[in-house]
């Protein structure tokens, strides 16, 4: 009991060590070690197919590693029975790169769900309740809309508000800013750091807008090809990057990475001499 | 030689333990959406919603289909009955036909055209838009609060559907054959009364409809959940549905009717 308590005050609310996981026979993570530390913003950048949903589903026990432990709040995930592993995404939010609005309710029964599902408040309270998450994402003049009704940006702060219902210890974000535009992208980036910092919560995003995401984050980790490739303070990583790194970070079209697919010589292709 | 034998031998065990692995799994698969404690507060009120998303919604196919069921089968049967001299028989040999075989059979068949695809479209809908996962991720099992209510309104609804469509149906036949054809109309309702048992004919027929109601839900929420999360793997599932729905109630219907009628 006592050890339970010093986890759940450790500075570390994520803990992943050797991690190592793999689909049919593809290596999607290859010994990764990763920590969250608690009321920080961790952002893991990586590009399109490196795991980085993977991983944000390994936390929340969506899917179970092949070796190593992912420990949220000291608890390792994969060990816990399914109504402990249920107990403890109570203490999580996500939001999905969609939204995930359910589509048959509209906004306010969306972030009312969650309420209504977990506990036994009385329907005045709720009301109360989801109206004052709904200001503060912005959309308490929505709340009769349907899913169906919203744009990419406000279905997604709609999201937001119903993962804050709960009140979360932690929030995991799957590429909140792909395919945003710029007024959009500015109210994501500007809501997800002030609810990080008043409601003391820990925020760990995954995404490949660099640009956007190392304006917010407080720790960064890159990861390709099933490794941790590069961490650090936003600063740090933008002076010392190289190689891969570097060619991520500046969008860079060739480099470690080649712009050509692995082909034959250019001249012996055009000119039709078989290899 | 032995390396060929033993391969068909190693594809006829994956194929055994693919075969039993699928049951197991879908087995489970009910147990889960099922057990576990109902939920007196909003349950009701889901369940009222499904009532109607699968079976208010289907009473105007059923209905209109039994009527036409009902009005050729008072023309088939009455074109071959006046033959023999029989046409006074039309009433039994409708309400028979229908209690015991077209009500449930039919019923159950447009049942999963209408309202089977509508539920596993809606399903892998859900699933391709992390609906699924996100409830999972709030610590909402998405098999008691998606499934649950899906399956028991599909449960309650087959057995009152296929009421429906028997009773139009008889209307149907009422209409050609003593309106249209000139059946004596005192013949026609006592016949049927006389012939028709309420606990051998009725009872079984309701029972039919409950068993491929069960299956047809069951086979239309696994088929939702289970899909590939691509459009292609949504049209995919909603054509599997109907296509083993149909199998599944043909077949049954033969089990059952050996069962219940085969002796007599």
């Amino acid at each position: 009991m006592k050890q339970n308590s010093q986890d759940k005050n450790s500075e570390d609310i994520v803990e992943i060590n050797d991690l190592y996981f793999s689909r049919g026979t593809r290596i999607i993570f290859d010994g990764v070690n990763l920590k969250v530390k608690r009321g920080k913003i961790t952002a893991v950048l990586g590009p399109s197919g490196a795991g980085k949903t993977t991983l944000l589903r390994l936390i929340g026990g969506q899917i179970y590693p092949g070796a190593g432990t992912v420990k949220v709040e000291g608890k390792n995930i994969p060990d816990l029975s399914r109504d402990e592993l249920y107990q403890v995404r109570r203490r999580m939010g996500m939001l999905f790169q969609s939204g995930a609005l359910f589509s048959d309710l509209n906004v306010f029964e969306n972030v009312a769900f969650p309420l209504r599902e977990h506990t036994l408040l009385p329907d005045t309270m709720i009301r109360d309740l989801v109206l004052m998450k709904l200001q503060a994402v912005g959309l308490r003049g929505a709340r009769d809309l349907m899913p169906s009704q919203l744009s990419g940006g406000m279905a997604r702060r709609v999201a937001l508000a119903r993962a804050l219902a709960l009140d979360p210890a932690l929030i995991m974000f799957d590429e909140p800013f792909a395919g945003q535009d710029p007024i959009t992208m500015g109210v994501l980036v500007k809501l997800i750091r002030l609810l990080n910092d008043l409601l003391n919560m820990t925020t760990i995003i995954v995404s490949h807008d660099v640009n956007e995401t190392l304006t917010i984050a407080d720790y960064v980790y890159v990861i390709a090809e099933g490794k941790i490739i590069g961490s650090g303070t936003p600063q740090k990583l933008v002076e010392n990057a190289t190689g891969w790194v570097k060619q991520f970070i500046e969008g860079l079209p060739d480099g470690p990475v080649p712009f050509h697919y692995p082909a034959v010589d250019y001249t012996i292709d055009l000119l039709g001499i078989s290899a | 030689m032995i390396n060929l034998i033993m391969n068909r031998l190693q594809a006829l065990g994956r194929s055994g333990i693919d075969v039993v692995q699928n049951a197991g799994h879908t087995s489970l698969f009910l147990f889960y959406s099922l057990v576990g404690k109902p939920d007196f507060r909003y349950g009701a009120q889901r369940l009222i919603q499904q009532l109607y998303f699968v079976g208010v919604l289907s009473v105007l196919i059923i209905s209109v289909s039994g009527l036409f069921i009902g009005m050729v089968l008072g023309l088939q049967g009455y074109t071959t009955l006046v033959k023999f001299g029989a046409e006074q028989a039309l009433g039994q040999l409708i309400a028979l036909s229908l209690v015991r075989e077209l009500g449930p059979v039919v019923g159950a068949l447009l049942f999963a055209g209408r309202a089977g695809s509508a539920l596993t479209a809606e399903i892998g809908l859900m699933k391709i838009s992390e609906q699924l996962s996100s409830m999972e991720m709030m610590g909402v099992d998405p098999l008691r609060r998606i499934i649950a209510p899906r399956f028991w309104a599909g449960q309650i609804a087959m057995p009152i559907l296929s009421l429906i469509f028997t009773c139009v149906a008889i209307w149907g036949g009422y209409m050609v054959g003593v309106q249209w054809l000139g059946v004596d109309e005192g013949a026609f309702w006592s016949n049927m009364q006389a012939s028709v048992d309420f606990d051998g004919d009725v009872v079984n027929g309701i029972i039919k409809s409950i068993v491929f109601g069960t299956v047809v839900t069951w086979i239309a929420v696994y088929q939702g959940v289970e899909c590939a999360p691509t459009a292609e793997g949504i049209g995919t599932a909603t054509t599997r549905t109907v296509v083993y729905s149909s199998l599944a109630i043909l077949g049954l219907d033969f089990f059952l009717t050996a069962v219940m009628f085969g002796n007599t």
